[in-house]
C-alpha cells in the first residue's frame, strides 16, 4: 500500500535525482565546468567564461528539457488514466501532429521563430479541440472514441506535414526535420513551460485519488462520488495544455509521455498521488539527460533529442512489452 | 415505522424499447434485504444503477434516506450508499489491499491517505469474504470468484447504509455463495444495513431476503415479503417456465418442471 511516509521518500529521492540532472546539465558539455564553479556560477558568484555559459547557455536549455520532459510524463499519466490504456500517450490523440502541423506552416511561411512557436501551440489547441469536438458526437462519449478520432486526426496531420515537407525549399527542410523529430537547441526561455508543469500538476494532484478510482472504470467511480464527466473534460484539457506546452518548446520528442509513466508505475505502483508527481520528476530528469547527451555525443555536432528518447525508449518499450504478459496473467 | 433508507415514487423506468418498471413504489428500510429477481434483460440491472442514482429515472423519484441524489450530491450520496456493479474494470496493477482501500474514497478528505482506521475496516472487509490472506495480491491473478469477492469487500469496506448489489452471487461457488449471503445478513441485522440485491437463485432469496422484487419485462412488477410474493404462479410468470414447490419440513423449494 503507498502510504504517506512511503510517498514522502519516494518523492524526495526522485527529486534528488532531478537535481543532479540538472547539475549535470549544467556541468557537462564541450566546456567541461566542475560542480564547484556550477554551484557557484548558480549563486550569483563567478563573472568567467565558464559563469556565463552555465548562467544564459545551459541553464536556460536545462530548465527548458527538464519541463518538458515533465510536461510529457504528467500528460502520459493522466492520458493512460483517462484512455484506460497503459500503453496511451500524449501523441495518440493527436495533439503533437496538430502542434506539427501549426509549427511547420509558419515555418513554409518564412515566419520568425515566435510564430513557429505560437503556430505550434494554436495547432496543438486546434487538434485538441477538434478531436474533442468531433467525439463527443450523439450524447456518449467512449474513451474507445475518443482514442480512434485522435487516432485519425494525427493520420491526417501526418498526411498535411508530409505535404508541407514536399513543397518546403531546401533551406528550411533541415529546421523542420530537427523539429518534428524534437530538439532544445532552439527551445527559448523556459519560463512558460516551467510554468505550465507547475500548474498541471497544481491542478490535477488534488484529484489523484479520483484519478485513480476512474482507471477502474466510470460506474465504479461514480458510485464512490466522483464527479466523472467534469473530471474527464478537465484531464483531458490539462493533458492537453501540458503536451501543447512541451511540444511548443521542443518539438515533438517522443516516448517521453509514454515509457516514463510506465516504468514508474512498474517500480511503484499506480496511486496517481505518487505516480504523478514521481513520473514529472522522472521525465524531466530523463529529458534533461537525453539532451546533455545530445549535445555532447557527438560535439559539436548537435543530435536532436527526440532521436536520443526513441533510441533509449523503443527497446525499454520493446522489453516492457515482451514481458507483459508474464506479469499480467492469472 | 423507521424512515425508509431508500425508497421510490411512482418510477417509471425504461431502457430502449424494455419497460422495466411502471409507477413503482418501494421502500426499504434498516436491516431489510430486498431480492429482485427476473429473467434475463428485464432491466434488473437498469433498475439497480436507478435506485443507485446512477441513472436518472423516466419518471418519478428515488430517495436515499428521505433525500433525492440531486440534492445529496455524488460524494454525500456515495457515504450513505455501496453499489456492486456486474463488472469490475482494472487496467493497471493494482493490490488487492488498494483495491479494497477505494471503498474509503467518500470518507477521505481531498487531501487525506487512508489511516490506520481505514486500513483496519479495509482488512475487516476482506477477512468477511475470506481474502485476508491475499491482501498483498496483484488484482490480475486472482480467479473470477475471489475478484468477485474482492468488489463485494470494497463495498462492505465502503459502510454504506443501502448497499446496492447487482449479482453479488456471480461467479462463486456454493459455498461462498451462502458466506456472502450470511455476511450480508450480518450486516443487515447486526448493522442495519438495507441491502438491495439482484439474484437468479429464488431458492437463496427465499433463504436469505425479506422481501423479493419481480420484474416480468413489461413494466410490471410485484413487489413483497418474500414468503408472499414467491409462489409457483408469479415464478413461473416470471420465468415463463413452469416452477414447482417442494416442501422440505417447513422449507419451501422451487424446482423447474
Amino acid at each position: 500500500m503507498a502510504s504517506r511516509r512511503r510517498a514522502v521518500y519516494v518523492l524526495s529521492a526522485l527529486a534528488l535525482l532531478a537535481l543532479a540532472s540538472l547539475v549535470i546539465a549544467l556541468a557537462a558539455g564541450s566546456l567541461s565546468i566542475p560542480v564547484a564553479d556550477v554551484l557557484r556560477a548558480l549563486a550569483g558568484q563567478g563573472d568567467g567564461v565558464s559563469a556565463q555559459v552555465v548562467r544564459t547557455l545551459r541553464l536556460p536549455r536545462a530548465l527548458a528539457a527538464f519541463a518538458c520532459g515533465g510536461l510529457l510524463a504528467a500528460a502520459g499519466s493522466l492520458m493512460q488514466v483517462l484512455l484506460k490504456n497503459p500503453l496511451a500517450d500524449p501523441y495518440v490523440l493527436g495533439i503533437s501532429g496538430g502542434a506539427s502541423v501549426g509549427a511547420l506552416a509558419a515555418m513554409l511561411a518564412g515566419l520568425p521563430l515566435i510564430f513557429v512557436d505560437g503556430g505550434a501551440f494554436a495547432g496543438a489547441l486546434a487538434a485538441t479541440l477538434l478531436v474533442f469536438a468531433l467525439s463527443r458526437g450523439e450524447g456518449s462519449w467512449t474513451h474507445t472514441r475518443l482514442l480512434l478520432t485522435g487516432v485519425i486526426v494525427a493520420s491526417g496531420c501526418g498526411a498535411i506535414v508530409a505535404l508541407i515537407l514536399t513543397l518546403a525549399p531546401e533551406n528550411t527542410l533541415r529546421g523542420m526535420l530537427f523539429w518534428l523529430m524534437g530538439d532544445l537547441a532552439h527551445a527559448g526561455s523556459p519560463g512558460p513551460a516551467l510554468f505550465v508543469l507547475g500548474v498541471s500538476l497544481a491542478a490535477a494532484l488534488p484529484f489523484s485519488r479520483d484519478l485513480n478510482l476512474l482507471a477502474r472504470g466510470e460506474l465504479t467511480a461514480r458510485a464512490l462520488g466522483v464527479p466523472v464527466a467534469g473530471l474527464r473534460i478537465g484531464i483531458y484539457l490539462l493533458a492537453s495544455l501540458a503536451t501543447a506546452a512541451a511540444v511548443t518548446t521542443a518539438g515533438s520528442v517522443g516516448f517521453v509521455g509514454l515509457i516514463v509513466p510506465h516504468l514508474v508505475r512498474l517500480a511503484l505502483g499506480n496511486d496517481q498521488r505518487v505516480l504523478l508527481p514521481a513520473a514529472a520528476a522522472a521525465g524531466g530528469a530523463l529529458l534533461t539527460l537525453a539532451d546533455t547527451l545530445a549535445r555532447t555525443l557527438v560535439a559539436p555536432q548537435q543530435l536532436p533529442v527526440g532521436v536520443l528518447t526513441a533510441l533509449i525508449g523503443v527497446p525499454v518499450f520493446l522489453y516492457l512489452l515482451s514481458r507483459e504478459p508474464h506479469a499480467g496473467s492469472s | 415505522m423507521t424512515t425508509p433508507l431508500l425508497a421510490t415514487r411512482q418510477l417509471t423506468v425504461s431502457i430502449g424499447a424494455t419497460r422495466v418498471a411502471q409507477r413503482l413504489d418501494v421502500s426499504i428500510g434498516p436491516g431489510e434485504r430486498l431480492a429482485v429477481l427476473g429473467r434475463n434483460g428485464t432491466g434488473k440491472s437498469t433498475l439497480l444503477a436507478t435506485l443507485a442514482g446512477l441513472r436518472a429515472p423516466n419518471a418519478g423519484t428515488v430517495e436515499l434516506c428521505g433525500s433525492r441524489y440531486r440534492e445529496l450530491g455524488a460524494r454525500r450520496a456515495a457515504r450513505l450508499r455501496g453499489y456492486l456493479p456486474q463488472v469490475a474494470i482494472d487496467p493497471f496493477p493494482s493490490s488487492v489491499l488498494e483495491t479494497v482501500l477505494t471503498g474509503r474514497h467518500p470518507h477521505l478528505g481531498r487531501w487525506a491517505w487512508e489511516s490506520v482506521d481505514d486500513e483496519r475496516i479495509a482488512r475487516e472487509a476482506l477477512a468477511e469474504v475470506g481474502l485476508a490472506r491475499l491482501d498483498a495480491r496483484d488484482v490480475h491473478t486472482l480467479s473470477g470468484g475471489e475478484r468477485q469477492r474482492l468488489a463485494i469487500a470494497t463495498v462492505l469496506a465502503q459502510c454504506p447504509r443501502v448497499a446496492l448489489l447487482d449479482e453479488p452471487l456471480a461467479h462463486l461457488d456454493l459455498n461462498h455463495r451462502i458466506a456472502v449471503l450470511e455476511s450480508l445478513t450480518r450486516r443487515a441485522r447486526g448493522d442495519g444495513v438495507a441491502i438491495v440485491m439482484v439474484l437468479h437463485d429464488v431458492n437463496l432469496a427465499l433463504r436469505h431476503a425479506d422481501s423479493a422484487l419481480l420484474l416480468f419485462g413489461d413494466g410490471e412488477t410485484l413487489a413483497g415479503p418474500v414468503e408472499a410474493v414467491l409462489d409457483e404462479r408469479s415464478l413461473s410468470k416470471l420465468y415463463a417456465w413452469p416452477l414447482r414447490e417442494l416442501r422440505d419440513g417447513h422449507r419451501r423449494l422451487f424446482v423447474p418442471e
